[in-house]
């Protein structure tokens, strides 16, 4: 079913091949750049890639397979009608840098029930490649696009109207890490590095329940989509995730350090606002807003990422433990999952912590 | 040896902490519903011994050192259910008015366990069925329960003279990790097998609340306990690992500031102690005493 707005979409996608030549020369040039295929890996894990480069620009070849599917979203087993980027929630974080040209090959299955496209932040013109892009099941779309400015920002579905938040927040989102040439600065221009990345994608779910409180599964997500539509416009999630299920980064999943490693932790919310913190360390230099041509605030405690923003934190782990690193929204944390762990290795440095009196009774108290 | 007297020493030491016991008027009732009673699938452990590190949490020199271990001794035969309290055997203390409800929507199944319940809602359905039958019925201690489990208890032992707190905490969540938290749909009794005593699905995916308290003790140089500290608003729930959790929670859920990993259901089995009237002094005596 097309909406009117598809169809305008449609209309200006014409226009758009018709004057096709006017680009047609820049379209030379590029065609000229080295070429560099990455293949994406499933979130929390990021591609290999150079934090820095002396290389110029390259054309970078991405390819994403859209999966309907269902999943399981929590501990007790309930199902969820997801729509993915290959096949996870979020989907691959892909890292470039500035002035690369993103090449991204989107492939929608005939196995696919549904029109889906994607509708890049980072880039620039035609709803962020979302007009160019609208493929139906058995079709793909090569779409590229120059990363122009740097940061970490969302990617997501936007197929038109009331599909647009339902893709979404049914898992259609991720995020692209445009890298400086000359890679992460502080404020007065000294070089970062990080020795590990991790991408977490915390998502918005809302599962719809029965008369009896348990939440209703469906065969696919049309079937889903009335129901759950009701639950969205009530703005109450009912699972509150990183990545796609509750404990999805915890446990044997949990995220791993050790001490002195620097960590940047990317983190993006496609759909509403969150407040990443991480429990018992801090954020040496965070990007809150996710645009690399900002100075990074430092030492922060906790940070606000806007709904349909990507932030990213960069921390050195200086104490060994178990961190729970958290949307310090308590609630939404333990309540509705927005939970991860990381397992951080390493010698315990007393002068940060003691515990100098173990638990025990009150001195002069009268004992039970 | 040594161990295992220090063991009795500090068992001792975790039993007389109780508040001084008051005497009740002693009523032994023998009447009751002995149908109900009979309905209990029981199993009879005759007595005997098992190897035991003693739960909650202990210091030495004003640091957390590994509980200490021995053999524990059971004179009397524990006799405790076959199989954990069933979600339809529960309802019938709900219907009845001394039970609370179950979460909205649970199966009302004869061969599934409740789940989702309290400390406080086991201990109403013990002395609901009590009440009922004229026998005692009761939580086990978390010792009863290890007894009872036999092989399916896991030794919570973390064996580190390290200073560094990171390395028992580590070492516990990488335990703790590999419990299949996916696992959590509920199995028909005996879907997670018998253990060498014919008890049903211990250590499966639903967790055993127990009367045992939370208790913190410090040991002296000599392994004897200098003092302790106890806190029963949290009680042991045994499974597939030693879990401390607060006795109102019904739904134990990961995350938050506990990097820990919580048990996956709750649920409860209980012990039947004999008819005897010791042992429903003993009973009066509990009962005066919490
Ligand atoms: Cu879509």
């Amino acid at each position: 079913m097309m909406t009117r707005r598809e169809t305008l979409l449609g209309a200006a996608l014409t226009s758009l091949v018709l004057t096709a030549p006017a680009f047609a020369a820049a379209a030379d040039d590029i065609g000229k750049l080295p070429r560099q295929k990455i293949d994406l890996v499933a979130p929390p894990f990021v591609h290999a890639h150079q934090q820095a480069t002396k290389e110029g620009p390259k054309v970078i070849e991405f390819k994403m397979v859209i999966q309907e599917k269902e999943v399981v979203i929590d501990d007790d087993g309930t199902k969820f009608q997801a729509m993915t980027f290959n096949g996870s929630m979020p989907g691959p974080l892909m890292v470039v840098h500035q002035n690369d040209y993103v090449e991204l090959t989107l492939v929608n299955p005939a196995s696919n029930t549904m029109p889906h496209n994607i509708d890049f932040h980072a880039s620039t013109g035609a709803l962020g490649g979302g007009a160019l892009t609208l493929i139906n099941p058995g079709e793909q779309v090569v779409l590229r696009f120059k990363a122009d400015r740097t940061g970490v920002f969302v990617y997501h579905c936007a197929p038109g109207g009331n599909m647009i938040p339902w893709h979404v927040v049914s898992g259609m989102n991720g995020a692209i890490m445009v890298l400086p040439r000359e890679g992460l600065k502080d404020r007065d221009g000294k070089p970062l590095h990080y020795d590990r990345v991790y991408y977490i994608g915390e998502q918005d779910m809302y599962v719809p329940k029965d008369e009896s409180g348990k939440y209703k599964t469906y065969g696919s997500p049309a079937e889903s989509y009335t129901d759950t539509v009701e639950v969205m416009r009530k703005l109450i999630p009912t699972h509150e995730v990183f990545n796609g299920r509750v404990g999805a980064l915890t446990g044997k999943n949990a995220m791993t350090a050790k001490v002195g490693e620097t960590v940047l932790i990317v983190h993006s919310q496609a759909n509403r606002d969150t407040r990443p913190h991480l429990i018992g360390g801090h954020g040496d230099y965070v990007w809150e807003t996710g645009k690399f041509s900002n100075p990074p605030e430092t030492n922060l405690e906790t940070w606000f990422i806007r709904g349909g923003s990507a932030g990213a934190a960069l921390y050195t782990f200086k104490q060994p433990g178990v961190y729970a690193y958290v949307n310090h929204n308590l609630i939404e944390a333990v309540e509705l999952g927005a939970t991860a762990h990381f397992k951080v290795d390493g010698t315990w440095n007393d002068d940060l912590m003691k515990q100098v009196s173990a638990p025990g009774p009150i001195p002069n108290a009268p004992s039970n | 040896m040594l161990l295992a007297l220090k063991l009795k020493i500090a068992v001792a030491a975790l039993a007389g902490f109780a508040t001084p016991l008051a005497v009740a008027p002693l009523v032994i009732d023998r009447g009751g519903d002995r149908a109900l009673d009979a309905q209990q699938a029981i199993v009879e452990i005759a007595p005997g011994a098992i190897s035991y590190r003693l739960s909650g949490e202990f210091t030495r020199g004003g640091r957390q050192v590994e509980a200490p271990k021995g053999a524990l001794r059971f004179d009397r035969p524990v006799a405790i259910m076959l199989h954990q309290v069933s979600a339809a055997d529960y309802q019938l203390c709900v219907d009845d008015g001394a039970c609370r409800a179950m979460t909205a929507g649970t199966a009302i199944r004869a061969d599934r366990p409740a789940i989702e319940v309290s400390w406080h809602d086991a201990s109403a359905y013990a002395e609901w069925l009590s009440a009922k039958t004229g026998v005692i019925y009761r939580l086990p201690t978390d010792a009863e329960w290890a007894y009872a489990a036999a092989s399916r208890f896991k030794d919570d032992g973390l064996s580190t003279d390290s200073t560094d707190p990171s390395v028992r905490w580590i070492a516990r969540y990488v335990r703790e990790s590999e419990i299949d938290r996916a696992a959590a749909a509920l199995r028909g009794f005996g879907g997670f097998g018998a253990n060498e005593r014919g008890l049903l699905d211990l250590a499966g995916n639903v967790w055993e609340w127990t009367s045992t308290c939370f208790v913190r003790t410090a040991l002296g140089d000599d392994g004897r306990a200098l003092n302790h500290t106890s806190n029963c608003g949290v009680r042991i729930a045994e499974g597939q690992h030693r879990a401390y959790v607060t006795d109102f929670i019904r739904d134990a859920k990961a995350g938050g500031c506990s990097a820990g990993l919580p048990p996956i259901h709750l649920g409860f089995r209980l012990v039947r102690e004999p008819n005897t009237p010791m042992a429903l002094l003993r009973k009066q005596f509990a009962r005066a005493a919490s």
